[in-house]
């Protein structure tokens, strides 16, 4: 299927979902991305990273969502009419990611994304794959691999048992 | 070709087949029957097939040697005697251990399956073991050299015989001197071609061109000449230090005879032993029939990838919960026809509810049917004598209980046979029949799966139990008259209490009844014990059907809701806020005499809590894990519920102290189920 949509839209062009958290536009590939949801009631999973909102029944699956604001220390929630939770799917992992507003879809061509800039630096530096310059708006392209990266979360396990 | 899109099959139909095997080689030695023994042929027939297809060849050859052996026994000509029947299982379990390293390696087992076939070689000679394992350094060269004739060799000899010919089976030893060897052999085989035909040599051919042997080789040759011709013709050629000439019949009777003095000899110090152990199955009297009639019913099934059932169940519940809900609309709403409609589907998705969770249901027989095979095998090895009925084999239980339940149930059989059941000898004295009884039953009854082991041995003393529980400070002597004896036999489940005398092989090596109760317990299950001294012991294992759904006690604290599986709750309380007490800074609670330390859900999961809580009381769940017990301190009760059991994803796979996973509760929301295990320390 992919290799169809490629086909279809040339090899250096790939369709991007594209996000907000606060005032920056964030881009993830949309064959990562399962569905978008409104924001609807989570049940709390104590024990976990505060980035990790808790679960949600996702159509009779329990789904963990995390904020991504949080995950990204970028503040805390808040959440208003425009507030999606994107599920993705990575590495046969689907988690719901808490988002600002979800409005678009762009075709990037491959050769537009540039590596992060030295500026953005920090912590959000290791889970981007690059920018993307789209003429007025600039695109952060995430890692989603990264970002869901279950290792941190087993460390935190760790200090909690301790 | 790529076989790997037939392996799957290939290793279900295996089992399949082994399982066959097994289940007929025992009721063989029960009852000799061509029939059966056709069966088993066919089975093995099947299998060698298989795995020669899939290039497995050392199973292949294994299944080939049994068939020679089998097809024998087919035809009357060799007896199912107690050491072939022996023979046929080692190679059973031989090819189960291939079956296994396939699975793991997904390759050809590198399990040696030298002796099983020189065993069975040995049998359809009509030989001795005894002698068939010192086969491989022949002393004498004489007659224990390890034949093997094929079928087709067989053949030959029977009919060379038939038609007046002579069989030889003639033994040659060259010169020690002798430099070519190989050579040499070749002379001899040369010169006895011109008298007659060698349909055989040990070593072969081959082997004896490579010279691979050292100084002595056999042939067996079909010929018109006489023994001293023949002795002469080796002779003659030069550096052949001796021949020595025997007639195959010869061979064959002293083989024979030697079999029967052995088998007397063993029968002999057998004899207040076990002759055979005897295992009858219930439900099913005809084993050679319900082989067939299973491969039938085979036919007529699918299989299925669990991961799809669970899929299913998930897409079912979903279903469920939404029933739920457009119950609750209807009412509100109070249309007569919305009405009838949710009514309608309601039935309809319980219907389709008991069909989704019956096709997760598997039925025992599955775990049970390897059991004959090993009380047999216990039996002979314990010398007791048993007679092992299964019933209610076809009663099904959940895949995910199935998997895990085969373990408890081989200890407590073990234990049964091991410490159940007395010798024969004690049997006797006690005025019972030689055979002790141990019964494997299965029903259903309400929710809930039973699963009896009983047996009509000597039962198991309170008093003894009573006694060693005292002894490690379990309980005090004055408490211990007044305990009943399910608290007395409870005791038997406390890690590391054994009463065993002496620790046997089979038993008492430390892994006692405490496991398999805590595998029950895991499971969701609760084991009893009833005993009888002098007349038996019955252990009562209590199952759910199914482990996806359970039986959950819903509790709220603060806005959060938990659920806590009933298996762990002893019950609820409402605790006066004077009754809770304080032990080096741990609260604790009186519950009927023991001091039960108090668990805050709200400060181990960190609830934040809105409004201050103002009863002058709390409520509590009592619950347990294994002996220890806590009290859980929740707002409020919300009630019991049938709950899904759901994954927390794999995101959250890692685990999380305290919570064992979660479920969809009717108005939508996903309540996380508690690991009381976890809590309690």
């Amino acid at each position: 299927m992919i290799d169809k949509q490629e086909l279809e839209q040339g090899i250096n062009d790939r369709k991007y979902i594209v996000f907000r958290l606060l005032e920056e536009e964030y881009g993830v590939e949309v064959n990562q991305v399962r569905s978008i949801e409104r924001m609807q009631r989570i049940t709390r999973v104590p024990r976990t990273p505060a980035f990790v909102k808790g679960v949600m029944n996702l159509r009779g699956v329990v789904t963990p969502v995390i904020d991504l604001k949080t995950r990204f220390n970028l503040g805390t929630e808040n959440y208003t009419d425009s507030t999606r939770i994107i599920i993705v799917a990575v590495n046969d992992m689907e988690v719901g990611l808490i988002v600002d507003a979800a409005n678009d879809v762009v075709d990037i061509e491959t050769s537009a994304i540039e590596p992060p800039p030295e500026v953005v630096g920090g912590l959000r530096a290791a889970y981007l794959d690059g920018v993307a310059n789209l003429g007025q708006r600039l695109l952060i392209i995430l890692n989603l691999e990264k970002v869901l990266n279950i290792e941190e979360l087993q460390q935190f396990n760790e200090v909690e048992s301790e | 070709m790529d076989m790997n899109q037939y392996m799957e099959m290939f290793i279900e139909e295996s089992k399949e087949h082994l399982q066959a095997i097994n289940e007929n080689l025992l009721e063989l030695e029960q009852a000799p029957s061509s029939e059966i023994v056709n069966v088993v042929f066919r089975s093995a027939h099947t299998l060698k097939g298989m795995a020669a297809t899939m290039g497995f060849e050392k199973m292949a050859h294994l299944t080939h040697e049994m068939e020679n052996a089998l097809d024998l026994m087919r035809n009357d000509k060799l007896p199912v005697t107690e050491d072939v029947m022996n023979v046929l299982f080692r190679c059973v379990d031989l090819l189960e251990t291939q079956l296994a390293d396939i699975i793991e390696t997904g390759a050809d087992s590198t399990a040696s399956i030298e002796e099983a076939v020189q065993q069975l070689n040995a049998i359809v000679q009509g030989k001795p073991l005894a002698q068939a394992a010192s086969a491989d350094n022949p002393k004498d060269g004489s007659a224990t050299v390890d034949w093997s004739f094929n079928q087709y060799e067989k053949t030959v000899i029977s009919e060379s015989l038939n038609n007046g010919k002579n069989v030889y089976v003639v033994d040659v030893v060259l010169d020690s001197a002798c430099v070519l060897r190989a050579a040499r052999s070749y002379m001899v085989f040369n010169a006895y071609e011109e008298i007659g035909e060698i349909i055989k040599s040990v070593p072969t051919v081959e082997d004896l061109e490579e010279e691979k042997f050292e100084n002595e080789f056999q042939i067996v040759l079909v010929t018109d000449a006489d023994p001293e011709t023949v002795k002469k013709t080796g002779l003659n050629v030069s550096e052949v230090a001796s021949v020595t000439v025997h007639s195959a019949q010869e061979l064959q009777q002293e083989a024979d005879k030697a079999e029967t003095e052995a088998a007397a000899a063993t029968q002999a110090s057998e004899a207040p032993a076990a002759s055979l152990s005897t295992v009858k199955n219930g439900k099913n009297g005809n084993n050679g029939k319900s082989g067939e009639t299973k491969k039938l019913s085979a036919g007529k099934s699918v299989r299925v990838d669990i991961e799809r059932l669970d899929v299913l169940m998930n897409l079912f519940s979903e279903l469920v919960i939404d029933r739920t809900r457009l119950e609750q609309i209807a009412r509100e709403i109070n249309n007569l026809e919305l009405v009838e409609t949710v009514e309608h589907m309601t039935r309809v998705s319980t219907d389709l509810q008991s069909i989704v969770m019956t096709i997760r249901m598997v039925p025992v027989e599955t775990v049970f049917n390897r059991f004959p095979r090993m009380v047999r095998d216990l039996a002979k090895e314990l010398n007791k004598k048993v007679e092992f009925e299964i019933f209610g084999a076809e009663t099904e239980l959940d895949r995910t209980v199935i998997d895990e339940i085969g373990d408890p149930l081989v200890h407590m059989l073990r234990n049964a046979l091991d410490h159940g059941l007395e010798t024969p000898d004690e049997r006797k004295r006690a005025g019972k029949s030689e055979t002790g009884k141990l019964v494997l039953y299965a029903y259903h009854s309400g929710n809930h799966v039973f699963i009896e082991i009983s047996d009509d041995g000597r039962g198991i003393d309170r008093n003894k139990i009573l006694q060693k529980a005292i002894e490690r400070g379990l309980v005090d002597a004055a408490r211990g008259e007044n305990l009943s004896d399910d608290q007395v036999f409870d005791f038997m489940f406390r890690s590391g209490f054994s009463t065993a005398e002496k620790i046997s092989d089979v038993s008492g090596r430390g892994v006692g009844l405490d496991v398999v109760k805590n595998k029950i317990e895991s499971l969701g299950g609760r084991v009893l014990i009833n005993s009888v001294i002098g007349e038996g012991t019955k252990f009562i294992i209590q199952l759910p059907l199914t482990l996806s759904i359970i039986q959950a006690m819903l509790v709220q604290v603060n806005d959060e809701k938990y659920a806590i599986p009933l298996t762990s709750i002893i019950e609820t309380a409402n605790l006066k806020r004077s009754e809770i007490k304080s032990v080096h800074g741990q609260t604790v609670m009186d519950f009927r005499g023991r001091v039960v330390p108090l668990v805050s859900l709200e400060e181990v999961f960190s609830i934040p809590r809105l409004q201050e809580k103002t009863d002058d009381s709390e409520n509590v769940v009592i619950v347990r894990k294994g002996e220890k017990l806590a009290a859980l301190v929740v707002d409020s009760f919300i009630g019991q519920h049938e709950v899904v059991l759901k994954s927390l994803g794999k995101y959250l796979s890692s685990g999380i102290p305290g919570i064992s996973g979660s479920t969809i509760l009717g108005d939508g929301q996903v309540a996380l189920i508690l690991d009381c295990n976890a809590l309690i320390h």
